[in-house]
Parts: structure tokens; C-alpha cells; sequence
């Protein structure tokens, strides 16, 4: 069986600041794996990186067997594959909660104004969200501002999640809601890349647990044997300060 | 209360100041300003089409010069090159300079097929100095929307093109309407320089009153309409204004 994602020997500099230094990495059909690391790690760049966001400087990138690192790719047909939510939620100020969700499948797919509105509906429904659907972002809280980002890739229908730290910017109240959609995305079998702070989360939801330091992924395990058990002095050292705390 | 003592006790000065029989007489004699009044409002609708016809046009253009200046990549370096040149020419130029040069100019050239009416000139001038304006203000626009939109927009896989579109310039836009609003009351008063070519708009017929009688009551005439135009238009532009500044502020409170 091919994977789902496969990232070889990626490096990724920001002018003389060497960001990923070497990432190897392989995502199984169906597996969540979880980023875990200091900021500056490289968390965000590596998965800016696997949406294209960010051009990199040598390496590769593979999904289901097609490289989309490769220099003649089409990105937007690339990119419609991949889901990303960003720590800031990014949504269009501008648009009503369902445009917000429509816009991607009515442009990028083709998809006509009802088609996708019946598919944005589903989703609202199903995540709660089905009586915000006229609503502006600035009218949501945080949790629903990220669940409804959260839904706008998920209309998509992308065969991988790209989570960036998606509870990071949000009061503590509200985080349980946003992992709640999450955790139920993994039940179903949703392949996850997941860079994320909530420790606690990621013991519970991961298949395997990456630890980034300094641009490379120092250790990688089960997460009962990274945060069980971890080998590396760096790694011990990072979960310490968790510990401390009062994260885990 | 203040302001009213203020106002009078200016109006008390200038009133009784030595001399002012003599500026009543030139700028401000009733019977003058009957006369021309009519005739000069009549000129000002050339004006306004000037005006209305030279926005449609500079809204457009404006913009599309501002999203050539966006466009990525080395391959569309001439593209972004051309436009600064043009925004460089034509905010460089003195608008009257550009309105000889064209209107006396090109019709003196004879080309076959090339309009020769000074009105088509004049506006075409318009459109082209304040398109350079007003393309820097979409430009201020488009740069004050977070590249993490356009990221947003891309990651759903939308093209370049169906970022802007959808996403950043719908946004830019909303926050430059004051700003533009601004230029838009420049043109208002430019439209006047169309005079130059010959076209009897307001200014002309007021020019045209005052060499008949040597009185300057006309101008002022003309002046009271094009206050009359661009002070409802400039508190038009303090209110949306205002009207941002309240909704960012409920915006941070919910």
C-alpha cells in the first residue's frame, strides 16, 4: 500500500535562517500523527510546506504517490486535496459563515451555488453550527469562528487535514469544542498532520507523535512511549517544561 | 455660544474694514450674480458629466493598474514595471501640462480615426492622471489585507486571480472608500481645467460673464456651486468614516 504522505529530506530556509533542516516523515492511510515541539521548531513552516504555502528549497514531497514538489505541478488542483486550518482561523471577514464554506467548492471545484450550499449545510449541521450559517465571523466566538474554518476544508473534501495549532488562539473555555470536531474527524478515519501545544490532545489522538527540534524531527513514536518514555535529553527536557507547566 | 461671537466679531471686522465697498462691488454685486447665476449653473452639468463620466472610467482602470502592480512572479516583471512607470508619469506630470499636451496635441496630429473634440481629450486626461492616484489608493488597500487571507483563499485552491477577486480586493476596496472618495472630490474641482480646450463648462461661462461686465461676481458664483457640490460629498466621507471607526470598535467588543 502506498502512503498517504510521504515527506523526504525537506529543507526550508528563510533568507539565511535554516527553518526544516532535513524532515523525513511518512504518513500511513487514515493515520493522525501529531507535531509536537518549541515554537521555532518548524512546526507551521512544515505544514505551510506540505500545502505549498511555502516554496522549499530541496526535497520531496509525495501524496498518494503523485510528488507535488515536483517544479510542474498544478498547485490549485494540488492544494484542493489538502485541508488547512490556521491558528488564526482565517476567515473571510467579508462573508456570511455559508460563503465562507461555499466559496472553495463553487470556485476551485466547479461546484453549483446549491450543490455546495446542500454540502455546506451538512457540515454546519453536523458540527453544530447550522443556525450560524448567515452569520459574519466577528459576530462567532473563537471555538465557532475555528469550527466553521474547520468546516470551510473540510467542503473541500480533502484527503489529508493540515491542523496548525488550531486551539493556540483560543481562550481555554473554548478549546474543548474545537478538539471535540477534531477527535471526531479522527474516529472517522480522517488522515491528520497535526501541529498542536495541547499535549493531552495529542496523547489521545495520535497514531504517532513527532517531536520537532531545531528544524528536524529529533524522536518519533507511539505517544504512550514519547510522552511515556522519551529517549532524547531535548525531548525530556521540552515535556519537563510541559509538566511545569501544568500542561500534562 | 463661542463660535457665535467668533463669527461675528469677523464678519464685524471685515465688514467695517476700509475697502469693503470695494470688494462688495466686484465680488459680490446682487444684480451680477442674477444674471450670470443661471447661465453658469446650466455650464456646471458639463461638469458633472465630465466628472461622472471620467469616475466610471478611473474606478476601473485605477484598478486594474493596482492589481498589474500584484501580479506575482518574474515572468510578469514587465507587467509590474509598466505600471509603476505609468503611476510615476502621471502623478509626475502637472494635470494641466497633460490636458495640453493631449488636448492641443493630438488633434493637431490629424490622425485618421482619432477623435479631435476637446471634451473627449479633457476627460481622457482625467481618467489618465487621477487613474494613477486613485491606483495607489486601491494599492494602500490590497497591501492593508493579511496576506493570511490570500494564504486562506489559496489553500482552498483558488487561483491568484480568484483570490483577489473573492477575497482581498472585495475587502481592500471596503476599506479605501474614504480615501477615494477624497480623489473623487478633487476630480470634482479638476473638471474645471477641461476649460483650457474651449469647453464652456462653469468655470469658461463664468470667465465669459466676468469679461463682459468686469465684474468678478461670477466667480464667485461658480465657486458657491462647486462648494455646493463637494461639501455634502466631503461630510458623505467624514460620515462613512466614522461609521468604520464604530463598527471596528463593535467588531473587537463581540
Amino acid at each position: 500500500m502506498t502512503a498517504a504522505l510521504t515527506i523526504a529530506g525537506l529543507h526550508k530556509s528563510f533568507g539565511k535562517l535554516e527553518v526544516l533542516r532535513g524532515i523525513d516523515l511518512e504518513l500511513s492511510e487514515h493515520e493522525v500523527v501529531c507535531l509536537i515541539g518549541a515554537s521555532g521548531s518548524g512546526k507551521s513552516t512544515l505544514l505551510r510546506c506540505v500545502n505549498l504555502l511555502e516554496p522549499i528549497d530541496s526535497g520531496r514531497i509525495v501524496l498518494r504517490g503523485e510528488e507535488i514538489t515536483a517544479p510542474d505541478v498544478d498547485v490549485n488542483r494540488l492544494r484542493r486535496g489538502i485541508g488547512i486550518v490556521f491558528q488564526a482561523f482565517n476567515l473571510f471577514p467579508h462573508m456570511s459563515v455559508l460563503d465562507n464554506v461555499t466559496l472553495g467548492p463553487r470556485k476551485a471545484l466547479g461546484l453549483a451555488r446549491r450543490e455546495a450550499e446542500a454540502r455546506a449545510d451538512e457540515l454546519l449541521a453536523r458540527f453544530g453550527l447550522a443556525d450560524k450559517r448567515e452569520e459574519y465571523p466577528d459576530r462567532l466566538s473563537g471555538g465557532q469562528q475555528q469550527r466553521v474554518a474547520i468546516v470551510r476544508a473540510l467542503a473541500m473534501q480533502p484527503g489529508l487535514m493540515l491542523l496548525d495549532e488550531v486551539t493556540s488562539a483560543l481562550d481555554p473555555e473554548l478549546v474543548a469544542e474545537v478538539l471535540q470536531v477534531i477527535r471526531e474527524l479522527a474516529n472517522e478515519g480522517m488522515t491528520m498532520l497535526i501541529a498542536t501545544h495541547e499535549m493531552g490532545f495529542a496523547r489521545d489522538v495520535a497514531n504517532r507523535v513527532c517531536f520537532l527540534d531545531a528544524g528536524v524531527i529529533l524522536e518519533e513514536g507511539a505517544p504512550a512511549e514519547i510522552f511515556g518514555a522519551p529517549r532524547e535529553p531535548r525531548t525530556q527536557q521540552f515535556l519537563q517544561r510541559i509538566v511545569e507547566a501544568g500542561r500534562l | 455660544m463661542s463660535t457665535a461671537i467668533f463669527v461675528a466679531l469677523i464678519a464685524f471686522a471685515v465688514v467695517n474694514s476700509a475697502g469693503w465697498d470695494d470688494v462688495k462691488q466686484s465680488f459680490f454685486d446682487r444684480q451680477e450674480f442674477e444674471e450670470a447665476f443661471p447661465e453658469i449653473l446650466s455650464a456646471f452639468w458639463t461638469n458633472v458629466k465630465i466628472f461622472l463620466v471620467a469616475e466610471v472610467f478611473i474606478l476601473v482602470f485605477a484598478l486594474l493598474i493596482a492589481v498589474l502592480r500584484s501580479v506575482p512572479g518574474p515572468v510578469f516583471f514587465p507587467v509590474r514595471a509598466l505600471a509603476v512607470v505609468y503611476v510615476d508619469l502621471f502623478r509626475g506630470i502637472p494635470t494641466i501640462l497633460v490636458i495640453y499636451i493631449l488636448g492641443f496635441g493630438v488633434p493637431a496630429l490629424a490622425l485618421p480615426g482619432v477623435p479631435i473634440g476637446p471634451l473627449f481629450w479633457g476627460i481622457v486626461s482625467l481618467v489618465l492622471v487621477y487613474s494613477a492616484y486613485v491606483s495607489e489608493v486601491y494599492r494602500a488597500g490590497i497591501d492593508s489585507v493579511h496576506p493570511s487571507q490570500a494564504a486562506a483563499a489559496r489553500s482552498l485552491g483558488l487561483t491568484h486571480g480568484q483570490a483577489l477577486r473573492f477575497v482581498v480586493i472585495p475587502q481592500a476596496v471596503r476599506r479605501v472608500i474614504p480615501p477615494l472618495l477624497n480623489d473623487f472630490i478633487g476630480l470634482q474641482k479638476d473638471t474645471a481645467l477641461v476649460a483650457l480646450l474651449g469647453v464652456v463648462e462653469a468655470f469658461r461661462q463664468s470667465q465669459i460673464d466676468v469679461a463682459g461686465s468686469f465684474n468678478y461676481t461670477p466667480y464667485i458664483a461658480t465657486a458657491i456651486i462647486f462648494v455646493a457640490l463637494t461639501v455634502p460629498m466631503a461630510r458623505f466621507t467624514d460620515w462613512l468614516i466614522a461609521r468604520d471607526k464604530r463598527r471596528q470598535q463593535a467588531g473587537r467588543v463581540a
